[in-house]
């Protein structure tokens, strides 16, 4: 009976592995879903995409030219084919405002939402994570009052009106921080025409470029919203973090911990805080995925050209092929996001990966 | 001098509808020996252990006219002072180690980290005394057990690894709350040998919590009966069964006999306690 098989370090890690094969598989049947899905919406919505490339004036034989150029003509079943394939090859077709390729301008617009949705995710974290501590350590305190009732208000207080506010206060009186937009005018030029752009965004591009005063500038703009996201992203990690670490705190093995002569510092923050990573995990993933596709708000008030307002200012053009487009990459990072929590989810739990 | 002494010890919870005594005043004093504590479900006995180490947790209140181990006031003492009295001098075995080993630490971890950051011992010192602890619990494989996770331990395996970690510091006094009771019963017995040999050997104080009369009976020098958070009757272990008092009496009677009537079992009669 003492001699059952207790796995190797090793051998621990192999059905993690496997479980990554298994993500990846998931993975392409969701995307493969969510583009049917982005296929049927541009094939239903009474927008004629040929009209609108042509205008109002083109003759029938004008119309049918782009009709059979786009591939209108053929079976659905093809047409789905060829979207997908054109969409593996990371061809998202091409934006009706502007006849760019969608790609592109994502590839452009993403950076600036993954730059803001990453900050304020760390913002919530940090800050999220040690308040929902406290308050659970001494429910009913004070300490515990005041975390309740900020992060109520990071609940109820709609993102716009806070983030005019903020502008008001930090920007229009005390003058602490840069207003809208990413950059200022000057740093903009010289962000376009003198630094080489690695990422697209813009506090790590100007890191690598070792050019310290764009970096500056960028800090300044970027902290208004991201600590508004941040915010947000808090309220829902503290009250979270709180009913999860009085959970644990409730459990047996923290006697044994207390038992052992462990001091208070020990039995929270390794032998209970272990214990909350896991499902805190996906309550953070939750959240930064929620930033990225849900900051339109945000990026509207702070003329932030993200995917956001991308996604916004297509739609109000009847540019599908820009909207659909954005909708696959907001649907390819949440997945992601996904998928990378439950591998981390196992690397916690040790119980989950049996 | 004895090891440890408890004067009317209360343990109050405030609740919202009042005051809930699950301790109303028990005394008792320990040597080196073994005091069993036997009681049905919340007749005190799991609070008494606790508050002995002073891990009733809020809004739970410990109370007593006097409470000290080893001459040392443990009713008053600051929290530092107790910490390093639990690491060390007092340990406790509680009943299912499904729930109180901690789940995503390694046993390993579990064992050697009360020696590397309160003794300060290196690595692999501290690995080489808790192997050694794994093995005088009669484990067998005790390198892959430290490199085990708690689930991947049966019930019996997992019991013995929270004897090994609490018998490491070679305490004074052990308090077993129900070590075996969610054990199989052949795991049970062989559990309890190894508690035995350990507790005989090393000369500890032990406290042993249960509900099974007949085992505390037959392991335990003394007992100590408890109902509605008093104690009832104080009595030598090898004289439990002649019991005069009506309560342990009614306890007695409960139990069921090999060969004997295949009846209804006796129920406690709760009138006249």
């Amino acid at each position: 009976m003492t001699g059952i098989p207790v796995p190797s370090p090793r051998s621990r890690l192999l059905p993690l592995l496997g479980q990554v094969a298994l993500g990846l598989g998931t993975l392409a049947i969701t995307l493969l879903g969510l583009l049917l899905i982005t296929f049927v919406i541009a094939r239903v919505v009474p927008t004629d995409p040929v009209l609108s490339i042509v205008g109002e004036r083109a003759t029938p034989a004008q119309i049918a030219a782009i009709r059979d150029k786009l591939g209108l003509d053929l079976p659905l079943w093809q047409q789905f084919l060829i979207y997908v394939r054109d969409a593996v090859q990371g061809d998202l077709g091409n934006s009706i405002r502007t006849g760019q390729s969608v790609t592109s301008e994502i590839a452009r617009y993403f950076p600036a939402t993954l730059e803001l949705a990453t900050l304020g995710t760390i913002f919530g974290t940090l800050v999220g994570v040690p308040a929902g501590v406290l308050a659970a350590t001494r429910p009913g305190s004070i300490a515990d009052q005041v975390v309740r009732v900020v992060g109520l208000m990071g609940y109820s207080m709609p993102v716009f009106w806070l983030g005019l506010i903020g502008l008001l206060v930090f920007y229009g009186q005390l003058d602490w921080v840069a207003g809208p937009g990413r950059l200022d005018p000057t740093y903009d030029m010289m962000m376009e025409f003198t630094l080489t752009s690695y990422t697209g965004m813009i506090l790590i591009d100007a890191a690598l470029n070792g050019a310290w005063d764009v970096f500056g500038n960028a800090v300044s703009h970027i902290v208004l919203p991201a600590g508004l996201l941040g915010y947000v992203s808090m309220a829902y990690i503290s009250r979270m973090t709180r009913s999860f670490m009085m959970n644990e705190l409730g459990q047996e093995y923290i006697t044994t911990a207390r038992v052992k002569g462990m001091p208070e510092w020990r039995v929270i923050w390794v032998h209970a805080m272990k214990n909350v990573a896991v499902p805190l995990i996906t309550v953070i993933a939750l959240s930064y995925a929620y930033l990225l596709e849900g900051s339109v708000l945000t990026e509207t008030i702070f003329a932030w050209p993200g995917l956001g307002s991308y996604i916004t200012d297509a739609l109000f053009a009847a540019d599908m092929p820009a909207v659909l487009g954005g909708t696959v990459v907001v649907g390819v990072a949440f997945v992601t996001l996904n998928m990378a929590s439950d591998i981390l989810y196992r690397l916690v739990d040790p119980r989950a990966r049996a | 001098m004895n090891l440890l002494e408890v004067k009317n010890l209360r343990v109050t919870f405030a609740t919202e509808t009042g005051q809930v005594q699950a301790v109303r005043g028990v005394s008792f004093s320990l040597g080196h020996e073994r005091l069993g504590i036997v009681g049905e479900s919340g007749s005190g006995k799991t609070m008494t252990g606790r508050a002995v180490l002073r891990l009733v947790r809020p809004p739970g209140r410990i109370e007593a006219d006097a409470m000290t181990f080893d001459g040392r006031d443990i009713l008053h003492a600051p929290e530092r002072e107790m910490r390093a009295l639990r690491g060390k001098r007092i340990g406790m075995v509680m009943q299912d180690p499904k729930y109180s080993l901690n789940p995503v630490m390694t046993v390993g971890r579990q064992l050697t980290e009360g020696l590397r950051l309160r003794d300060g011992l290196g690595r692999a010192d501290a690995a080489a005394k808790a192997i050694a602890a794994l093995e005088a619990v009669q484990i067998r494989d005790p390198r892959r057990v430290m490199d085990a996770y708690p689930h991947e331990l049966s019930g019996g395996m997992g019991q013995r690894v929270m004897i090994a970690m609490m018998l490491i510091p070679e305490p004074d006094l052990l308090i077993a709350d129900e070590p075996t009771s969610a054990l199989d019963v052949t795991v049970q017995a062989e559990v309890l040998s190894i508690l035995d040999g350990l507790v005989r050997d090393r000369g500890m104080g032990l406290i042993f919590i249960s509900h099974d009369l007949r085992l505390v009976a037959r392991f335990c020098d003394r007992v100590l009966v408890m109902h509605k958070g008093l104690v009832v009757e104080e009595i030598e272990a090898a004289h439990l069964l002649e019991a005069r008092h009506p309560y342990t009496r009614g306890l007695l009677n409960c139990l069921p006999r090999i060969g004997g009537p295949r009846g209804p079992l006796p129920v406690l009669d709760r009138a006249g306690i």
